[in-house]
């Protein structure tokens, strides 16, 4: 926007990425002149739902029920699941099991990155329009990327028993467990794959990253001897040190008048940042030295405050994954007690782990029966909300001399840095650019597009 | 090779799974699908043929069935927008044809749906649609003498 004229008017940069899924999911962005007026994110969001379904379903269901939630990521769904009610239940599970799951998980960490990084995410730093682009000009990065995901699709098949909504994850362990032989048969390909994305980090390196640090309260949990995955306190770096049973006392959940989903915030404080991004800032230390030097070899320093900067955090934390799951291979012997059945009893229970998008909670309440009264599940998706339009209100502005579509596409990739999980559609927004003399929603006093650093 | 693709607690997103039960029932080989859609390229990966079977939102009916052929018109990418997927159907599709990983055939059919609650019954005409979707795929492919 240059001239005067065009000052006084007003412009709406509208992202509708889930104009197909409901008609209500959608970026907003508005402008009048070089200010930015307002910005809205509306999200649809399926947990909710599932909270109402699991009322009334015997806890022995939930495992299974939760990893419907998402396709990309319905292990971290069981996982918060299986611990949560483990807590409500009492049971202490075999440390063997423990590392299984942990395992379990390194595998969708792999599939659900290399699915951002190569299909979503590169293409933006490529020029490419999409994933078709991308394989057409790229395509031995998308052939990397396709055989990295497809590794960590079989983890998840060797151990989930199906290769989407697995169902071996059990309340109280696994109802069946792999033999040495079967996961010994993953070593080399999971080498590969720690070397491939050791190799398109290096490339990643090499991309332009627009210049955009921004102070966050990165949130994630912190183990003393791991990188953490499903088990630790909840830390932050502006001194955040609970356990997950206080989760509730710290963090609250706001409901906004634009979006059907609930924005997670830290009571006093607002916004935080949980994922990639905020696990590499807080657990650097834990990372295993193959994962650490590939993160100094393409530049990655501590603190790394630059979102777009996440698709590099991102394969550091493929290569973690992979070295990861190559380390508890190599040290496993099938659990003594695969799976301890525990007696129904009334009882609550929390659990946080770490999704590929960030922290996932899940509380039950459940009674004698073992009956769930009530579920409550609160996505990583949720929980940066409200950072993502905080990022969106700093970028936009200087972008504002730019074409409107180059400022649209700006705020796509903003948007995907975080690898939202809005129904899975967002690496193919739909996009529809308007310029509109009058505010298209009224007067916003009062509602729901708050100014960054608006206090909870 | 037969996929039925859906959420088997998702109301009528079931539909694609469902068909794929029907036609098990009869013998016919099918297979089930459900979550992330990038993953059919593995799992046809050698097929030279291919059916898939999926739920949809385009604003027919409830039950209306639409037979798309994936080597004919442009995949136009509006119709299959189930939620819980990750790149939608036609971008897989899509995909695949870049990298030349598409079977030589694939057959789409997209059962019309209306309610995608979790834990919500299939809709009676997508029920009905189910049926008839099974009855005409198991007579497009060859073993099957009696497909109800």
């Amino acid at each position: 926007m240059s001239d005067g004229a065009a000052k006084k008017s007003s412009r709406t940069i509208k992202v509708d990425y889930l104009a197909r899924v409901e008609g209500e999911s959608a970026l907003r962005v508005r402008l009048r002149g070089d200010r930015v007026e307002d910005v809205k994110l509306e999200i649809f969001e399926p947990p909710r739902l599932f909270e109402a379904f699991l009322r009334g379903r015997h806890f022995s269901e939930a495992p299974d029920i939760t990893a419907r939630i998402c396709g990309i990521c319905p292990i971290a769904y069981q996982m918060s699941a299986v611990h949560a009610l483990e807590r409500a239940l009492g049971i202490v599970i075999d440390p063997a099991v423990r590392a299984l799951r942990r395992l379990f998980y390194c595998g969708e960490w792999i599939e659900s990155h290399a699915l951002h990084v190569f299909l979503l995410h590169a293409p933006d730093f490529l020029g490419c329009q999409d994933a078709f682009e991308m394989a057409r000009d790229h395509r031995a990065v998308v052939e990397q990327g396709l055989r990295i995901k497809k590794i960590g699709n079989h983890l998840v098949t060797v151990m989930g028993g199906r290769e989407i909504h697995p169902i071996s994850a059990a309340v109280g362990g696994f109802y069946r467990v792999p033999g040495p032989r079967e996961l010994t048969a993953l070593v080399e390909d999971l080498k590969w794959a720690r070397d491939a994305s050791i190799e398109a980090a290096r490339l990643v390196a090499g991309f332009e990253f627009p210049d955009f640090e921004q102070d966050y309260e990165f949130v994630a949990l912190s183990h003393p001897d791991e990188y953490p995955i499903n088990e630790g306190r909840l830390v932050s770096n502006l001194g955040l040190d609970i356990d997950a049973g206080e989760f509730e006392d710290h963090f609250i959940e706001r409901h906004v008048k634009h979006s059907n989903a609930l924005q997670a915030q830290l009571r006093r404080r607002g916004s935080y940042l949980v994922g990639p991004l905020a696990r590499f800032n807080l657990n650097f230390q834990k990372l295993p030295q193959v994962a650490r030097q590939a993160a100094e070899d393409c530049g990655l320093a501590l603190p790394c405050r630059n979102p777009f900067r996440s698709i590099l955090v991102r394969l550091i934390e493929i290569v973690f994954a992979c070295d990861e799951a190559l380390r508890i291979i190599e040290a496993y012997e099938p659990p003594s007690a695969p799976l301890i059945e525990a007696a129904p009893r009334a009882g609550a229970g929390v659990a946080v782990t770490e999704a590929p998008r960030g922290i996932l909670y899940h509380r039950y309440e459940i009674d004698q029966k073992g009956l769930i009264q009530a579920a409550k599940i609160i996505p990583p998706t949720s929980q940066n909300q409200k950072r993502i339009e905080e990022d969106l209100w700093r970028l936009v502005p200087q972008f504002l001399d730019r074409p409107q579509e180059e400022v649209t596409w700006r705020c796509e990739q903003a948007i995907r840095n975080y690898d939202p999980c809005i129904s899975c559609s967002t690496h193919f927004l739909k996009l529809h650019l308007e310029r509109e003399e009058d505010p298209p929603w009224g007067d916003l006093s009062g509602g729901a597009g708050l100014q960054p650093g608006h206090e909870a | 090779m037969i996929i039925g693709i859906g959420t088997e607690t998702g109301g009528d997103d079931a539909a694609g799974l469902a068909v794929a039960r029907r036609l098990r029932e009869w013998g016919v080989e099918a297979l089930d699908y459900s979550g992330e859609v990038l993953g059919l390229m593995d799992l046809w990966e050698g097929a030279a043929s291919v059916i898939l079977v999926d739920a949809m939102r385009s604003g027919k009916p409830p039950g209306a069935i639409v037979v798309l052929d994936a080597g004919h018109a442009p995949l136009a990418g509006e119709e299959f927008p189930i939620s819980t997927h990750g790149l939608g159907l036609f971008e897989t599709l899509a995909l695949a044809a870049e990298l030349d990983r598409l079977p030589a055939r694939v057959v789409i059919y997209g059962l019309e749906g209306r309610n995608f609650e979790p834990g919500g019954d299939m809709s009676p005409e997508v029920l009905a649609a189910v049926e008839e979707a099974a009855r005409r795929i198991a007579r497009e492919v060859a073993g099957c003498t009696n497909p109800g």
